[in-house]
């Protein structure tokens, strides 16, 4: 019996060790003064690139501070599930970066700390960011859940010679300009313009805009849904009507989700794409900075400014701390280095974005003609996309609508403002009920 | 028999060796029942954690409104009765329709894989019986695909199956000259058929390995004997073959069923978020109603009602095999 009652005791405890030990693996947030854990947003062409440029600017931080910072640089088809897990279990970075669209989504949650007036005293204060960068950082009135990082904006850039080949003499300024344009490029299996029809997020960002022409918004004042509002409806179809009636689209975009029309830009198939900071993925795909130019974005007055005449989101990346972080004093600091001026001009230049600290946006690395463009359209005629709680299911479900339009249309199946509102009214049903 | 006879000479033994005691059969009998226990004991501590505890959790989700404003403290989140459930099988609403939809695509994707796992399996399994040059290497060969990571070897299929710069389209539209323009596979109604051909693809040499393995057990001269009284091939595998890998048939088809039924590994890969409708399996579906709309509460009722088919599903075949087994035992 005492044997029996021996072997048990093992057996128990050997198991309740194993379980002891499963329980215990994955990595939580540092609970050591010196050290962070940091997720990056995939920013450069390829992750290795962002771990290049990065590390020697973690270095640095370590140098000043002591500090060390563990870098992991997420793509981006994996950083919401993942900031997702770390908020349901508790365990996760100290620091990470948020694209900016999802600071009211992440608010919500109550993952992120609030950035009230002692968090922001401790990185210089709120009055050195950019006024529309602060606005894509939670819901108005609340403390932010982030603080901007890297500012960008979309543009409208054009391949040079194909552009001389049609005999196009300017970049196209109003939606007219822009099918006219489309016209004389597609032909000999070339496309007018590029999209990404199946990467929900760049349908999101290009309706939003398109609605916002058509003095439409995608959520009413009080944050509920509205998809299927005429202007709604009207920005949507617009924009599948670039594939299915003008014909300025190649079929094959209703497919693409990684960039793909990038590269059909860079190899001279497509002589138009609608993008934000694209210049490292030119020059990665062998394209040099005097082949393509960049104008904004088209409108329907031809001048960008504000409501119908709003030609972009207010892109970027905003830089968040969890609020589980056992390392607070270490990840103020740490996001005061980033959004220090010298950080800013060295990350930004990197990257091809527009810092949004306004002390360094003076620096001359940004008055390239390329960066004036973004840097003024978010300046004067770019617009947040709706700061509601729910703007995650937003660029899931509308943005899901936007991706099957497009294949009716790829497939040559009619698209008519009636199948728009049937799709978008789909998705309208599946946001939660509030 | 064998065990009384095993038995009684140790008894005796066990009595001389603590004389007196005279519970001590009983008591190494109850040993003997507790060792199994025993054993299996760290194994199903395990199980639970890994399994059956999340299990709970999901049903305990179920009856939740778990969205994003709780998901950091999921405790908190208030009982929501039974509203996930009804949103979930209301099928004259949108979310409901959506469900049943992907549970019937579902359906008719997992009968068409299976049973063209089962026969690809079969077919090259019996085939590859004869002794012949190169049988080796055939079979090692027609292993691959189970060998290869899923990963890997879906994101190769993804981009074969491009439109612009696939093989598929190279080969069927550009030098067989089929359709009058390249087809789309990955978006749009053609995307079922490509999640059809991935699965079976992946699918089928474990159909093959096992009825392989089945094939073994079949006597040589069951064959000679039904050759000799003027049997074909045809005859030899319909009354020979085919009967004597009944039970391996029965678990095989079984967990090819459950494998396919809950594959999200395929599609999530292929098609990435947001699945074309006509290839929307109903794993890829949950995900979508819990991850991407962070609706945990609706997704995990629904995780439920398929673990509730499935059940249903497993226990109906395990009774109705079964009894099939015992009569054939007979």
């Amino acid at each position: 019996m005492r044997r029996v009652r021996a072997a048990v005791t093992g057996v128990v405890t050997l198991s309740l060790a194993f379980t002891a030990t499963a329980c215990g693996g994955g990595e939580g947030s540092s609970s050591s003064p010196k050290t962070l854990t940091y997720w990056a947003s995939n920013q450069g062409a390829s992750l290795e690139i962002d771990k290049k440029v990065l590390q020697p600017e973690l270095d640095q931080f370590e140098k000043e501070t002591g500090i060390k910072v563990k870098l992991e640089v997420i793509p981006w088809s994996d950083l919401l599930n993942r900031i997702l897990t770390a908020t349901t279990s508790g365990q996760g970075p100290d620091i990470l970066n948020i694209g900016n669209t999802w600071s009211a989504s992440l608010q919500s949650t109550g993952a992120l700390l609030p950035w009230d007036a002692k968090n922001l005293e401790a990185i210089g204060g709120k009055d050195r960011f950019v006024d529309s960068a602060l606005g894509s950082t939670g819901v108005p009135g609340k403390e932010p859940a982030a603080v901007p990082l890297y500012s960008m904006a979309y543009a409208l850039y054009y391949n040079k010679q194909m552009f001389k080949d049609a005999g196009i003499a300017k970049p196209p300024t109003t939606w007219d300009e822009v099918i006219a344009a489309g016209k004389k490029l597609s032909k000999d299996g070339k496309a007018g313009i590029g999209v990404e029809g199946s990467n929900l997020s760049n349908n999101i960002h290009q309706v939003f805009v398109l609605g916002k022409q058509h003095g439409a918004d995608f959520f009413t004042a009080d944050g509920k849904p509205d998809f299927t509002s005429d202007g709604a409806v009207a920005a949507v179809k617009q924009y599948i009507d670039l594939m299915a009636v003008q014909k300025i689209v190649a079929p094959g975009n209703a497919e693409y989700a990684q960039n793909q029309s990038l590269s059909d830009f860079a190899k001279n198939k497509t002589g138009m794409v609608l993008w934000q900071t694209p210049s490292q993925t030119f020059s990665s795909q062998g394209m040099g900075p005097d082949e393509w130019g960049v104008a904004p974005a088209p409108v329907p007055s031809g001048k960008p400014g504000q409501g119908a005449q709003t030609n972009s989101m207010v892109a970027g990346i905003n830089l968040a701390v969890f609020k589980n972080t056992k390392n607070l004093d270490g990840a103020l600091k740490f996001v005061k280095y980033m959004t220090s001026d010298e950080e800013q001009i060295a990350l930004n230049k990197a990257y091809g974005s527009v810092p949004p600290v306004k002390s360094a946006q003076k620096d001359a690395a940004f008055a390239d003609p390329s960066l004036t463009v973004i840097r003024d359209t978010l300046a004067t005629s770019a617009a947040a996309l709706p700061q509601v709680p729910e703007e995650s299911q937003f660029e899931t479900v509308v943005g899901t609508a936007v991706k099957e339009l497009f294949a009716d249309a790829a497939a040559g199946r009619p698209v008519t403002t009636e199948s728009v509102k049937a799709k978008l009214e789909k998705a309208q049903q599946q946001m939660p009920k509030k | 028999m064998t065990e009384t006879a095993v038995a009684h000479p140790t008894e005796p033994a066990v009595r001389k060796a603590t004389p007196g005691e005279a519970r001590a059969p009983r008591r190494s009998g109850r040993r003997r029942i507790a060792l199994p226990y025993l054993l299996l004991l760290p194994a199903l501590l395990l199980e639970l954690l890994v399994h059956l505890v999340p299990m709970l959790m999901g049903i305990v989700m179920s009856f939740k409104e778990l969205t994003q404003f709780y998901i950091r403290n999921w405790g908190e989140a208030p009982w929501s009765g039974l509203d996930n459930y009804t949103v979930a099988i209301d099928f004259d609403a949108p979310v409901g329709q959506a469900l049943l939809k992907s549970f019937l695509t579902t359906c008719l994707f997992t009968l068409l894989s299976v049973g063209l796992c089962w026969f690809l399996g079969t077919a090259a399994a019996i085939f590859l019986q004869e002794n012949f040059r190169g049988r080796g290497f055939l079979r090692t060969l027609f292993l691959v695909p189970y060998a290869l990571p899923v990963y890997a070897a879906v994101i190769t299929w993804a981009f074969m199956f491009q439109r612009d710069n696939g093989l598929i389209n190279h080969v069927l539209h550009d030098q067989l000259g089929i359709g009058d323009s390249p087809a789309f596979w990955l978006i749009g109604d053609n995307a079922f058929y490509t999640l059809l051909v991935v699965s079976v693809w992946k699918g089928w040499p474990f159909a093959f390995l096992t009825v392989m393995a089945g094939l073994q057990n079949i006597p040589r001269d069951m064959y000679e004997a039904a050759a000799l009284d003027g049997a074909g091939v045809w005859k030899q595998i319909r009354h020979i073959t085919l009967p004597s890998l009944r039970s391996v048939n029965q678990v095989l088809v079984l967990v090819l069923f459950l494998w396919t039924f809950n594959d999200f590994n395929t599609p999530f890969v292929l098609f990435g978020k947001a699945a074309p409708e006509s290839a929307d399996l109903i794993s890829l579906h949950i995900y979508q109603s819990s991850f991407q709309t962070w609706n945990f509460g609706t997704g995990s009722a629904m995780s439920v009602l398929l673990l509730l088919f499935l059940l249903v599903v497993t226990g109906v075949y395990l009774l109705l095999t079964s009894r099939g087994r015992k009569t054939s035992d007979v």
